[in-house]
């Protein structure tokens, strides 16, 4: 492999059997100041595109080892690979063989030999349209969790859902609105900010993800869109963490001379449906049923009943051993119309 | 008339795109392999291997359209496009021809890069 000395510009792989032809457009790339590596057929193409990170692959079809074509396939079924436009630079005969390229996912087709004018338009063109994907995807990462993000990824946009078993987590914070009207809005902003980094990573670092933030609550599923073999525990483990954290935290506010804040969970296990809700334009990823109604209701009655963690009686079946649960009993919780058997996670507020 | 063995408009366009001195260098790369490709079309013919003789004067296309070498694009695409059948019919002549024309190519190629 051939690496170009000059800096700048987007990072090109060439991939061409020829030498003759590897040389020219590596020529023609470098003048158009770009960096450019160029290996001589497909099997090596495809092991430098999975060893390094590079914005563009211009690709010859007719190689000996691994052909164009195969190339293309290996690339398209490969999710660390497929977003890497390619530009298939060929001298192929007959219209069907680059149609087929572009069926393959070939950005684009530019005939042999190459014409610099059209290269360079070419190329302008495809690295603006990764620019602009690459700023999307960095966008679903900004609102959607990794999973979701990962989820649409692989599985595309649509709206339904699908049945599945998780534990459901909504939590927020005691007193919120008296403490919201004590002091200035850029400082509540503020607190939001490190409440929200501190609970999304006692929950990411359980399997969780954040699926809603409504001002100072969260609502958290453990189990989907990827499922998770022991989501009880993971939920409750998480939870102990989030209270943990929180202590940290007051430590810092007590000496900065600031309220504690305090935090409420609750937790529930079961059957629900998992999917994407809203419309095709704005969606979310979100659980519904009986389970996450559930949560949220236990979620409210730690005010009413004093306690910092409770949870359902699925949610205490699935944990293990190591962490205790003391019972209850059957509760009248408020929107349910029979009483439900309710525990209560022991914790120890720093 | 024969026709020039290098298209001229090609070749100088080829060098003010790409510069006179990296297009000698590549020139002198196309003179080294060119070589290997005419002996892989004798040996794949021999060996009957269609695939091997087809890349291979898809290849030679390639770069002498590069160059402007018209007629020996034309011939290599030939050979491309018939396969082998064409060729075994004709005791081989069109190799022997395709030789001819790079010897050709090469001489105007040598000529070119130290006008």
């Amino acid at each position: 492999m051939r690496e170009s000395p000059a800096g700048g510009g987007a990072r090109l792989l060439v991939v061409d059997d020829n030498k003759v032809n590897r040389l020219l457009l590596s020529r023609n790339l470098e003048l158009l100041g770009h960096r450019v590596a160029a290996v001589e057929n497909g099997r090596v193409a495809l092991e430098t595109l999975r060893r390094e990170p590079f914005d563009l692959a211009l690709l010859d079809i007719e190689m000996p080892e691994m052909d164009g074509f195969q190339v293309l396939e290996q690339i398209r079924g490969d999710l660390a690979l497929r977003d890497v436009p390619v530009i298939v630079t060929s001298s192929l005969e007959g219209i069907d063989n680059v149609v087929r390229c572009i069926e393959l996912g070939a950005e684009d087709y530019l005939p042999k030999p190459v014409n610099p004018v059209l290269l360079k338009a070419r190329i302008g063109a495809s690295l603006e349209k990764k620019r602009l994907r690459d700023q999307q995807k960095a966008l679903v990462r900004r609102f959607a969790a990794p999973e979701v993000a990962q989820d649409l990824q692989q599985s595309g946009f649509a709206l339904g859902g699908k049945r599945i078993r998780a534990s459901v987590m909504f939590s927020d914070i005691r007193g919120f609105t008296t403490l919201a009207e004590s002091q200035p809005p850029e400082e509540t902003i503020e607190l939001l900010n490190t409440y929200y980094t501190l609970m999304f990573d006692a929950i990411a670092g359980r399997g969780g993800i954040v699926s809603h933030m409504a001002g100072d609550g969260l609502m958290a599923i453990f189990g989907a869109p990827l499922p998770l073999p022991d989501h009880c525990d993971a939920a409750v483990r998480a939870a102990l963490e989030m209270i943990e954290m929180m202590g940290l935290f007051n430590v810092e506010r007590r000496g900065a001379g600031k309220p504690e804040i305090r935090i409420g969970i609750g937790i529930a296990s079961g059957e629900m449906v998992a999917g994407y809700t809203g419309t095709n334009d704005r969606a979310t990823y979100t659980c519904i049923g009986d389970t996450v109604n559930l949560a949220s209701r236990l979620e409210a009655h730690t005010k009413v009943a004093g306690r910092v963690i409770l949870i359902d009686a699925v949610t205490r079946a699935g944990l293990r051993a190591t962490v205790v649960a003391y019972a209850l009993g059957p509760l009248m919780v408020r929107g349910k119309t029979q009483a439900v058997d309710v525990f209560g996670i022991p914790v120890s507020e720093v | 008339m024969t026709q020039a063995a290098i298209d001229a408009t090609t070749f100088e366009e080829l060098k003010t795109t790409a510069g006179a001195e990296f297009v000698g260098e590549l020139v002198d790369t196309f003179l080294a392999e060119a070589p290997m490709m005419l002996e892989e079309l004798r040996a794949s013919l021999a060996a009957g291997d269609a695939e091997l003789f087809r890349r291979t004067a898809h290849s030679l296309k390639s770069n002498a359209s590069t160059f402007g070498a018209t007629a020996l694009t034309g011939l290599a695409r030939d050979l491309e496009l018939g396969g082998l059948d064409p060729v075994r019919a004709a005791a081989g002549a069109p190799l022997d021809a395709i030789e001819r024309e790079f010897t050709r190519v090469a001489q105007a190629l040598a000529d070119l890069k130290h006008a």
